[in-house]
């Protein structure tokens, strides 16, 4: 399933993997929306992380101060702290697929070509 | 609520303002920005929406207590601070003492995947974290567009700006958002449709080279406010906004009067000189001794112990000093004693606006007695007629209100009618002096009169004006019936008149001599004739004696022969005989 969508133009997947994934996500309160961003994020996690991840859930409207520090504007955001670069992913996470990409566990689709996230990792 | 200074006469049920401290933006919007509300400052580039909202949020936690929130999307803490450092605030410590709080919003949209629903409750938390953890009232955002480069999907980010608004408005902080200006509507993202408020403008405008900045109220909903453009310059001392048509005319008055330094004119200012906080125009064409009429001013004034401040727009303060010592007066010496302070500078330099500010922080800083400006139309050259018109307005009133005594030199320029040019200016002067030029005889002589002198009895005459090594003398110009004769012919014609005195008071000396000497001829005469009188007088009396004597012997002697004849009875009796005889 991984390397389904993988076009010839594409790079390697990244293979040498980190031990551990470090996974922050922001909700601020119960709502609804923040309850479907993390049993997205735990279902990619069991499936593309199994025993690899550990996700770390950060109530804003608990600790607003900690919004600082990512820079968190959008809510429910997912920051990948690691592995290096940081990788910032909004939404509820329903579109598993750019989730995939966004967390760079998958290569994104044709429309995005690979330079750009080449470019986002030297940025970053 | 906190309001400054006395406004126009408002309903009372007006809507609550929010003082923003910067010069002159409270009085064109009639107390501040209104409060609990936000207020777009829309702008090109360069124009200076983010110092605006700085001050806004740096005056009202300095001077009003109002805490306030700096959401920053474009800068970073630390180049703000530097940026409003060189601008003479210190935000630094006013983050320190928990008056400001910055807050750095960092949107790259490379980093940022959009997975599904989000909104933007993430801005909302830190934006309350902030204000609640100071108390703010006053919340600036800049520049929330931004977030349009930073968020793909603008139906959320339009739906929770609306949000955003009607958040920050339940929160009751005044704020104060900042945009950039757009083509066709005021700002590129259509953000006035959701602050419906309060929209300013700021404008950079580039006009024969020099470039001007403006202000514009686009709209005030609940209030009165200034509709015009006004210019504003960002100085040393942050925004000031000149609101050249919102003047007053209710300065205090001084009967006190001043000295012009040259006892002459004081003269013909009915003997005391011009009145204290009183504002004089001196206009002449180049070259008739306008600079050493206000230096001979200053030198007055600064002997007196009064300050006084030389703005130049000509002559370097070195080069005056100079050229003043050559008629006699040491301002040297002044300068040094702090009493006269020059303050030179190229009219092309910087805006008209920038000029006049510099000058108001001059004058607030030296708190002079009379100010000197020379001259006042180079500064023409630094902004259309009606802007040096208000400028000047702005400055008299700004003078008077501080009862400082003003001296405006103005050039006017040769084959123009002399009063031309200064109708826009001489309405606002209260004593107008005008220095002419006189050509003729092959020779220029200046002369000097008082065109107006509110308030006070002045001559009508014309003086002649002399500048010499010892200073300014004014003379009597010759009236008389050749008309008015200056300069050498007015030497010539003294010296004339002289000479002719002199044959007068010769020709009277002869005359008297000749009367003397007839006197004394005709006295002459009456001696001689009185003696020759006298001669015959007494020759008449020898005659007559003689004829007594006679007529005595003759009767003697009939007398004689009567007693000879014997007949004594008829000697009396008979007087025939003699007839006879």
């Amino acid at each position: 399933m991984k390397t389904k969508t993988t076009g010839p133009r594409l790079t390697k997947p990244k293979d040498p993997r980190p031990k551990l994934w470090q996974l922050r996500l922001y909700v601020a309160g119960q709502t609804a929306r923040s309850l479907t961003a993390f049993s997205n994020l735990k279902q990619i996690c069991e499936t593309h992380l199994k025993d690899r991840y550990r996700i770390e859930v950060i109530d804003l409207a608990k600790k607003p101060q900690l919004s600082k520090g990512d820079q968190i504007l959008a809510l429910p955001t997912l920051v990948r702290k690691l592995p290096v670069p940081v990788r910032k992913i909004i939404g509820d996470l329903s579109d598993t697929e750019r989730v995939l990409v966004g967390l760079d566990l998958r290569a994104p689709p044709r429309e995005k070509p690979m330079v750009k996230a080449e470019h986002n990792g030297v940025l970053f | 609520m906190k309001k400054k200074g006395t406004k126009h006469t408002a309903p009372v049920t007006q809507l609550p303002k929010c003082a923003t401290g910067i010069q002159g933006l409270d009085e064109i919007t009639g107390g501040g920005l209104p409060r609990g509300r936000p207020t777009l400052v829309c702008g090109g580039a360069g124009c200076g929406k983010t110092l605006f909202a700085a001050e806004f949020l740096m005056r009202g936690a300095a001077e009003f207590n109002e805490p306030g929130v700096f959401m920053l999307f474009e800068e970073t803490e630390a180049e703000l601070k530097a940026n409003v450092a060189s601008l003479g605030f210190d935000l630094a410590g006013l983050v320190r003492r928990k008056k400001i709080v910055l807050e750095h919003v960092h949107i790259e949209r490379s980093e940022i995947h959009e997975t599904g629903e989000y909104d933007l409750e993430g801005l909302f938390v830190r934006l309350n974290h902030a204000i609640d953890s100071i108390g703010a009232k006053r919340v600036v955002l800049d520049t929330l567009e931004a977030l349009f480069a930073g968020l793909p999907n603008e139906a959320i980010l339009r739906a929770e700006l609306r949000r955003l608004f009607r958040w920050l408005k339940d929160k009751g902080v005044t704020a104060v958002i900042t945009a950039e200006r757009g083509r066709e509507q005021l700002t590129r993202h259509g953000l006035e449709e959701y602050v419906s408020d309060c929209v300013i403008l700021l404008d950079h405008r580039v006009n024969n080279l020099i470039a001007t900045r403006h202000l514009r109220v686009v709209k005030f909903r609940g209030t009165l406010h200034g509709t015009n453009e006004f210019p504003f310059l960002i100085g040393e001392k942050g925004i000031s906004v000149l609101p050249i048509t919102s003047l007053g005319l209710k300065h205090k008055i001084s009967n006190g009067r001043v000295s012009t330094g040259i006892p002459q004119l004081d003269t013909m200012l009915s003997g005391r000189g011009f009145f204290r906080g009183s504002s004089i125009l001196l206009t002449g064409t180049a070259g008739t001794g306008k600079t050493s009429v206000a230096a001979s001013f200053a030198q007055a004034a600064a002997q007196r112990g009064e300050r006084v401040l030389f703005f130049s727009f000509e002559e370097s303060p070195y080069q005056i000093v100079r050229n003043m010592q050559s008629i006699g007066l040491r301002l040297e010496p002044l300068v040094k004693r702090g009493l006269l302070r020059f303050h030179s500078a190229r009219p092309t330099l910087y805006g008209l606006e920038m000029h006049l500010a510099t000058m108001f922080t001059e004058i607030a800083e030296f708190r002079p007695a009379i100010v000197i400006v020379d001259p006042i139309t180079s500064l023409l050259v630094a902004g259309a007629d009606f802007e040096t018109k208000g400028m000047v307005t702005r400055l008299i009133d700004y003078l008077k209100g501080g009862q400082i005594t003003s001296l405006f030199t103005s050039l006017t320029h040769g084959g123009h009618a002399l009063q031309q040019s200064e109708i826009s200016m001489s309405s606002l002067m209260d004593a107008w002096l005008l220095l002419q030029d006189f050509e003729g005889n092959g020779e220029r002589n200046r002369v000097l009169y008082v065109l107006k002198a509110r308030g006070m009895a002045h001559s009508n005459q014309v003086r002649e004006f002399l500048i010499s090594h010892r200073g300014i003398d004014l003379v009597d110009a010759y009236v008389g019936p050749n008309g008015v004769l200056i300069g050498s012919s007015r030497v010539a014609q003294v010296a004339r008149e002289k000479a002719e005195a002199l044959t007068n008071r010769q020709e009277t000396a002869r005359r008297k001599r000749e009367l003397a000497r007839k006197r004394a001829t005709v006295e002459k005469q009456i001696a001689g004739l009185r003696s020759e009188c006298e001669t015959e007088e007494w020759e008449l009396r020898r005659v007559n004696e003689h004829m007594d004597e006679r007529t005595r012997g003759l009767t003697t002697r009939r007398l004689e022969l009567g007693g000879l004849r014997q007949s004594p009875r008829n000697a009396n009796s008979r007087p025939q005989p003699t007839n006879k005889k």
